[in-house]
């Protein structure tokens, strides 16, 4: 009773606070907490005359047939793997880029490069697959006119799933490589000149500097970038790997996260409630993962946890 | 000692500007590919391929896209009409939200923000989302889909919350409210002002998904009419692909009427095109903002 008093009195005190965060607390009640009651479609065998609560319930089906299948398996196992080597690599890239350019003096140069390597970061995704296409294609592509001109055979690169676990990842990099390097090099612009000034009377060489000053100050950077990736492992790249891809099936062995199993499903195969299913199982395995994640970090260092 | 050191920081450079151009060029050379590729004349690009020089050139496939310009110019109309839109309006709740968030006198501001920040731990899923916008709300195929989901996304609301912490100080707050201002008041007559490069930021964020959305468009959109421009991209290089698969099964010459490689080139220049121009002032703000905004956490 003293709560819900408690609760009015605020309310009534600062109302134009309250009134400016209610199209906020309407957007995420519709976009995000109202579609949580769908949930149930996953234990159904949706049918479109029943709607939500009208078609047959089928409890674990879905799930027994995602795991029996082998797909679940598989899903999961190029969700994690490619984001788990889109961070070590992403990341690992864009700190010793952010270093190198850091070194250099040149303005024009510095500003030049630093613009180029963004540039890749504000084009869409479907100018990514035009750009790939004219790469890889098998009749025209540049790669395969590169291989012919030095008499090498044409490779249909479309063709040969083994390549394209390399092909996403490089194009992962190629596209975020200016935007997490920026990141990066803006928390070394913020490290103070007095530590390397002490550094270079200490007889410190520069490769001393970089690992015993720049690289421990970007530690609370880089621990941020990785808990918002770790958070966020079990939602793979859905327009990456969908615009390079897309519905070519000889690849989906290597290739296939679950966005794009739940997309192919819902608007190909019209399967709903398995689509559902594969959807709550990321959902959970993702709320699981990041709670795991963040109960270690919050016992090594508190500061570094997320909540 | 010394020499040792300074020859070890020349090394280091040379090495840092040969691997920084050697990247820039390797992050430059699809579009220099795609350029080339959209001056080369079509039967160049079937018989030698994609080259970085023009073999043979020819303006094809720019005269294609121009001669039936309804569609395209439909496109661009619906992308700039829901990035504007989108980009207002998300711009608005987003620093309100951020705005009431961080003032600390805002009791409820941490059970607020965790409403918000739940919704990126557990979701639906895409499916119930979907089903719930075409059944439930009976949003299929309007302008509306394409703008509401995107106006806000925790990211955002937490990158200025932080911008507006760390831009307006506490005291202004105070003395504001003791001259009298209500707390919209604060909001829009002082914040707003002080938040600039916090606001260009998220707006930057906000305006570049909306120009770049193709999915809302491929889930909701029927009517060709409403298409956004890179979903009308995406389209037109999927059935320029099926034209030519067709007609080199069939031995029907209709790719040789149509230049569809060169064709596919010149749409991508002319749909990527305003991006490029104004990427100089949209990256300066970018990297500004998220120096203060994003590093801080």
């Amino acid at each position: 009773m003293l709560k819900k008093r408690g609760f009015l009195f605020e309310l009534n005190k600062n109302k134009i606070m309250f009134a400016m965060l209610i199209p906020t607390v309407l957007f995420f009640l519709i976009n995000s907490y109202f579609p949580m009651v769908g949930i149930y479609y996953a234990f159904t065998s949706y049918d479109f005359a029943g709607g939500l609560f009208g078609s047959p319930f089928v409890g674990l089906d879905n799930f027994k047939f995602l795991y029996q299948s082998g797909i679940l398996w598989k899903l999961t196992l190029n969700t994690i793997g490619y984001n788990l080597v889109f961070i070590v690599i992403g990341n690992a890239l864009s700190i010793a880029i952010a270093i190198l350019i850091s070194e250099i003096r040149g303005k024009l140069f510095k500003k030049l490069t630093q613009s180029i390597m963004f540039l890749p970061y504000f084009m869409s995704f479907v100018l990514l697959s035009v750009l790939a296409y004219n790469m890889f294609n098998f009749e025209s592509g540049f790669v395969n006119q590169l291989l012919k001109s030095m008499g090498l055979a044409a490779v249909d690169i479309y063709n040969t799933p083994w390549l394209w676990p390399i092909l996403i990842t490089l194009f992962y990099i190629w596209k975020n490589l200016g935007y997490s390097m920026v990141i990066y090099l803006a928390s070394i612009m913020g490290i103070s000149d007095e530590y390397y000034e002490a550094a270079k009377i200490d007889g410190a060489n520069i490769l001393q500097r970089i690992w015993h000053i720049t690289v421990p100050m970007l530690k609370p950077t880089f621990v941020v970038l990785l808990l918002f990736a770790l958070g966020s492992i079990m939602k793979g790249q859905f327009d990456l790997f969908y615009q390079l891809v897309g519905n070519n099936g000889l690849l989906y062995n290597v290739t296939d996260i679950i966005d794009t199993y739940v997309y192919r499903s819902l608007k190909v195969n019209f399967d709903i409630g398995m689509a559902t299913a594969a959807g709550l199982y990321q959902s959970l395995f993702g709320f699981v993962l990041i709670m795991t994640v963040n109960a270690i970090i919050r016992k090594i260092n508190e500061d570094y946890a997320l909540f | 000692m010394k020499d040792n050191q300074a020859g070890m920081s020349l090394s280091f450079k040379i090495i840092s500007y040969v691997i920084i151009s050697f990247l820039s060029l390797a992050c430059l050379f699809p579009f220099l590919l795609m350029i080339s590729g959209s001056l080369t004349s079509n039967e160049s690009i079937i018989r030698d391929g994609f080259h970085l020089i023009p073999q043979v050139f020819s303006l094809e496939g720019y005269n294609m896209v121009f001669t039936f310009p309804d569609q395209l110019i439909k496109a661009y109309s619906v992308t700039i009409f829901v990035t504007v839109v989108g980009t207002v309006t998300g711009l608005f709740l987003i620093t309100m939200a951020g705005y009431v968030l961080q003032r600390k006198d805002f009791k409820y501001r941490n059970k607020f923000s965790f409403f918000i920040y739940f919704t990126t731990l557990f979701g639906g899923g895409l499916v119930p989302w979907y089903i719930m916008i075409t059944n439930y709300f009976n949003l299929g195929d309007t302008y509306a889909v394409l703008i509401l989901p995107g106006l806000m996304t925790p990211f955002l609301i937490i990158l200025m919350k932080n911008f507006i912490k760390s831009a307006v100080p506490d005291e202004l707050f105070d003395s504001a409210k003791i001259d009298g201002a209500n707390d919209f008041r604060i909001y829009y007559s002082i914040v707003l002002k002080l938040s600039m490069p916090g606001i260009a930021t998220v707006g930057l964020f906000l305006a570049l998904s909306y120009w770049n959305d193709w999915f809302l468009s491929s889930l909701f959109i029927n009517d060709s009419s409403k298409y956004q421009l890179q979903y009308y991209l995406y389209n037109m290089i999927n059935t320029m692909l099926f034209v030519s698969q067709m007609s080199s099964g069939t031995g029907v010459t209709l790719a040789q009427e149509i230049p569809t490689e060169s064709t596919k080139m010149a749409m991508a220049i002319v749909v990527t095109g305003p991006i490029v121009f104004l990427y100089p002032f949209i990256q300066r703000y970018f990297v500004k903002g998220l120096t203060v905004g994003a590093v801080k956490g």
